[in-house]
């Protein structure tokens, strides 16, 4: 089986590579560029634990082969690391302990942060709506809504 | 798990498209979104020899509105179909539809032809379609045909689809005013595939007809008509069981580890008697 060149954004730098056409794209980030903060759960789109930005959208890193992701943009968790909305998650996420694992929370805070973007005063059930794709085992997942509800109540810490 | 080892090809228009179907033989498969066929391939469901990638195929992906006709674009993705004004005005039902599909990373990749063509007996868009009476379109070596939607789902996972065809588009007869359309589904999780689902559109007022389409418990969605003068007299005798029975007559749901046959046939009634309640009320 014949294998890939593919060209593509991650986190800002360019990114070439081969790869096989079976390569999953968050097997790519993890295993060919050490970016180990997306985390691979289920490989089928069940967990969300794989949870990255393609083109500025989350999507699943499990169900997007590495050659579909040609010519576009990937931002990872690690790619996050300037941006104040993904920030003040992290701070409300630490401080309403909002994570013991840790396994769930890059996806968590990525899809929190699309939740913010699309709908910066989302109502208790709209935020239970919106991340009911990703999976959290720890939580029980209370303490991940009153986070979400912390930063979209204070919204001069996200601007 | 992983995917097994497949190739790759990826398709520049839909001519091209075609082009690799043919030449690749029974074993490939196209991948649009691949928010079903990827998660298959990695439990080793699917093992295409080669996979046919028309993700890049801009053309495909256009929603618009032409003669009394919606056209959404195979490669439109719940997504773009949520956001969509044209489908918001137009076809209501698939508005309302969209936000029980999956959860939104997976809406920003997968398409409705994916899912048609994929025919999953507990997805949304088949029950639509076959609410709305659209037509799919298909792209195959001798140019473009229509399949009525109430013909194209032949069983689980099976359509009216030839291994050298591909869907291009979803025409949509669009809403006139007076129309009422409902959606409702129950599943035990936000985004989880429904148990049970009810498409029910309303058409022409009280001289025409309503169609009920369930989802998740029958092999294909299967219209029910009911006229609107027979609905309405039995509405105003207060007679909805009545309404209900006929709905739900010929469902015939499975078993499965979770939901049993009849329990599941309780949660059609009650969905429809729920839709029939929600769409009589919002009458003008």
């Amino acid at each position: 089986m014949s294998q890939v060149q593919i060209s593509l954004k991650v986190n800002g730098e360019k990114v070439s590579a081969l790869v096989e056409p079976r390569l999953s794209l968050v097997d790519f980030l993890r295993q060919n560029l050490d970016l180990t903060g997306t985390h691979v759960g289920c490989e089928h789109g069940v967990c969300g634990a794989c949870t990255i930005l393609f083109n500025g959208e989350i999507v699943r890193g499990c169900c997007l082969l590495a050659v579909q992701a040609e010519g576009g943009e990937v931002v990872t968790i690690e790619g996050m690391a300037d941006d104040a909305r993904t920030r003040a998650l992290q701070t409300a996420f630490h401080e309403r302990n909002a994570l013991q694992c840790g396994f769930c929370s890059p996806a968590m805070l990525l899809t929190a942060r699309e939740l913010l973007h699309e709908n910066p005063q989302p109502s208790r059930d709209e935020i239970r709506d919106f991340l009911s794709g990703n999976y959290c085992r720890c939580t029980g997942y209370q303490a991940i809504v009153d986070a979400v509800e912390t930063v979209s109540k204070n919204v001069d810490a996200t601007a | 798990m992983k995917a097994p080892k497949f190739d790759f090809e990826r398709a520049e228009s839909v001519a091209h498209a075609l082009q690799l179907l043919a030449d690749a033989g029974a074993d490939a498969r196209i991948i649009a979104g691949g928010q079903s066929l990827i998660p298959a391939l990695n439990a080793r469901m699917a093992a295409p020899t080669v996979l046919i990638d028309i993700g890049n195929i801009a053309e495909l992906r256009a929603i618009s509105v032409a003669g009394g006709v919606l056209r959404i674009g195979a490669l439109a993705r719940h997504a773009d179909i949520m956001r969509s004004p044209l489908v918001a005005r137009h076809a209501p039902l698939m508005a309302q539809a969209v936000q029980h599909i999956a959860h939104p990373a997976i809406r920003n990749r997968g398409t409705i032809g994916g899912s048609l063509g994929l025919a999953d007996p507990a997805a949304e868009w088949p029950a639509c379609v076959v609410a709305l009476d659209a037509r799919i379109v298909i792209a195959g070596p001798s140019g473009e045909r229509e399949v009525a939607a109430a013909d194209f789902f032949e069983g689980v996972y099976t359509v009216a689809l030839e291994q050298n065809e591909m869907i291009v588009r979803i025409d949509v007869p669009v809403a006139q005013s007076g129309d009422r359309f409902v959606f409702d589904e129950i599943s035990r999780r936000r985004g989880d595939f429904a148990i049970v689902g009810l498409a029910i559109s309303w058409r022409g007022g009280e001289t025409g007809a309503l169609r009920f389409v369930f989802l998740g418990v029958g092999d294909r969605p299967e219209p029910v008509d009911i006229a609107a003068a027979d609905f309405l007299a039995r509405l105003r005798a207060d007679d909805i069981d009545d309404v209900v029975a006929q709905a739900t007559a010929g469902l015939d749901p499975s078993d499965d580890p979770y939901v049993s046959t009849e329990y599941r046939l309780h949660l059609a009634r009650v969905l429809c008697a729920r839709l029939i309640r929600r769409m009589t009320e919002v009458r003008a």
